[in-house]
């Protein structure tokens, strides 16, 4: 969740401007007039808006293909991030790229894009996608032209065709075929508009006014991140949650023969104990000791191995507090349940079999 | 006022053809500070009789009083068995019995423990007491390291460390050899003077009955005393 979700707080914005009737840019497609942000800026309550672009690209570097994805900003505008740990933001309109150090490329880097080849002149920590891939930004001009700029052939293509419909119209057969250029190569769209308020501004009603005006959705930032949370990532969230009850089912299984096979052993001892007199809630009270030891073995040993190993996870492994206490009490749950059983067995045992039966 | 009386107990398994009768009403009463022996052949009822009077398994028929208080009358409990074993009774058994994965100390401050005794305190005592029985060396290592001996004597540690009023041992020699039986009883003898227990000791072995006041004899469950064994 706290991945899914970093992409949007990074960015900074308070509104998200995006295609009519979507949920752009993570849950849904989304294209907007680059130019719209201009417009958007003219509203009241409204300090900064700039357009940004998204797309998730595979880079071809070594062996594996590396999966990023790609943010298209305008330099120092919102959308930048500040959260440089290496290296300096991008400066530069054309072909730098600022890299997560989850991707692993070190500073210097060549990596060919597209049609260009792109320098990474910094890195960022933490920043990385709903799907867990690492964030790298470049301009938005850069992002532009790799995610809307089509190929020699397909512009070609277009041209003929457009230039076939134009012939076919006899008032615009003069319009020369140079003057089609700009149509079909025109990459002045983004997926989504940053907007960044006044402090005074009220972000809801901002919102109100700019989807009535211009004719676009305006969500705010809580808006963009139940959507992302809702739609994107709560199937995975539920995928997670059923292997966590199958493992914590098969655990509790586990623990409850451990720990009845652990009493079967200890027959004769349990029943020292009740000759010796021993009340049975203190012999209840050491197999569940012994049960919850077990547990919290396996909770310190699982909690130190998760530390020493959560890097190497496909997704960053987020180890909040709250959910290690949670675990921590599902744990000892756990034991408790899983000790009844040992705890029938004891409870059963004859105190006689502690004493020899010769005579 | 004896330390235990046993009157009438009697012990009966399965009910009409499959019946048998394992004690038939044997009687007996013992003074604190007194060591008796119950004897007799295997199946004669010695061990039957012992669980009865611990209420490990109650007699079916009869009355035990512990300190002039009845504790078992017509084979109704009238106490909380467990209770009464921790508090106002040691037991002694054939295999040692001590629990493995605790060390010598921590076995005999076990049933200090479980009569609520702090943990510290019950290891203080025991450990004291572990060193006059010669055992203080061996009080911090577990019983698996310990000679048959070393490990029955830590029985009899146990078993009079919270001062019972009576102290029931189920043939504590037989694993042992003469010499080793022989410390063993006397250990117990002394240890019984001492602390005015009143102390009952199962066996069929004759050589280990120096010391002893009084000797039972029990055939197919029912129980004499053998005058010639007391003071013998």
């Amino acid at each position: 969740m706290e991945d899914a979700l970093s992409l949007v707080r990074v960015m900074g914005a308070d509104l998200w401007v995006v295609q009519k009737d979507t949920n752009g840019p993570f849950a849904e497609s989304s294209r907007v007039p680059e130019d719209v942000y201009r417009v958007i800026r003219a509203v009241p309550g409204v300090r900064e808006a700039s357009p940004i672009a998204f797309q998730s690209v595979q880079l071809r570097l070594g062996p594996r293909p590396l999966r990023v994805q790609l943010i298209g900003h305008r330099p120092g505008a919102l959308g930048a991030t500040a959260a440089v740990a290496a290296g300096r933001p991008i400066v530069r309109s054309r072909y730098e790229i600022l890299i997560d150090k989850k991707a692993g490329i070190p500073l210097g880097t060549k990596i060919p894009l597209g049609r260009a080849t792109f320098t990474v002149v910094g890195l960022t920590e933490g920043i990385v996608s709903s799907a867990g891939d690492p964030a790298a930004f470049v301009s938005l001009r850069d992002a532009q032209e790799l995610q809307f700029l089509k190929a020699n052939e397909s512009i070609r293509n277009e041209r003929a065709r457009l230039e076939a419909d134009l012939r076919a119209e006899p008032a615009l057969a003069d319009v020369p075929g140079s003057a089609l250029a700009p149509i079909v190569q025109d990459t002045h769209l983004v997926n989504a508009i940053l907007v960044r308020l006044e402090p005074w501004a009220d972000p809801v009603e901002t919102a109100r006014r700019i989807e009535r005006w211009n004719r676009y959705r305006a969500m705010t930032t809580p808006e963009q991140e139940e959507v992302l949370a809702k739609s994107v990532i709560e199937r995975a969230r539920q995928q997670i949650l059923l292997f966590r009850i199958i493992l914590l089912a098969v655990s509790t299984v586990i623990i409850a023969l451990i720990i009845y096979t652990m009493t079967l052993e200890k027959t004769r001892d349990i029943a020292t104990l009740k000759v010796i007199g021993a009340p049975d809630w203190k012999i209840g009270g050491l197999i569940l000791q012994e049960s919850l030891t077990l547990g919290l073995l396996g909770f310190g040993l699982g909690a130190l191995l998760i530390a020493l190993i959560a890097d190497y996870f496909p997704r960053r492994v987020a180890i909040v507090p709250f959910d290690q206490y949670v675990l921590l009490a599902i744990v000892a749950g756990i034991c408790l349940l899983a000790s009844v059983l040992g705890i029938r067995r004891a409870l059963a045992v004859d105190p006689t079999t502690a004493l020899g039966g010769g005579g | 006022m004896p330390a235990i009386s046993v009157e009438q107990v009697t012990k009966v398994f399965g009910r009409g053809e499959t019946e048998v009768v394992a004690v038939n009403e044997a009687s007996l009463a013992v003074d604190g500070g007194e060591l008796v022996a119950l004897m007799g052949p295997s199946g004669s009822g010695k061990t039957t009789l012992l669980r009865a009077i611990s209420l490990i398994d109650p007699p079916t028929r009869g009355r035990i009083s512990i300190g002039g208080a009845p504790v078992c009358d017509g084979g109704r409990v009238l106490t909380d068995d467990r209770r009464l074993r921790r508090e106002k009774m040691g037991i002694i058994f054939q295999s040692y019995n001590l629990i493995p994965f605790l060390t010598t100390v921590e076995n005999v401050a076990l049933v200090l423990t479980l009569n609520g005794i702090s943990g510290r305190t019950a290891l203080r005592r025991a450990r004291e007491l572990l060193e006059r029985l010669d055992l203080g060396r061996r009080a911090d290592i577990h019983p698996a390291t310990l000679s048959g001996g070393e490990q029955q004597r830590v029985a009899v540690a146990r078993a009079v460390v919270n001062e019972p009023a009576v102290i029931l041992a189920d043939e504590p020699t037989a694993a042992l050899d003469t010499d080793r039986g022989k410390a063993v009883m006397e250990l117990l003898r002394r240890l019984g003077q001492e602390r005015r227990a009143a102390v009952i000791v199962v066996t069929h072995d004759h050589r280990m009955l120096e010391g002893f006041d009084r000797v039972y004899h029990m055939v197919d469950g029912r129980i004499s005393e053998d005058d010639a064994g007391r003071g013998a």
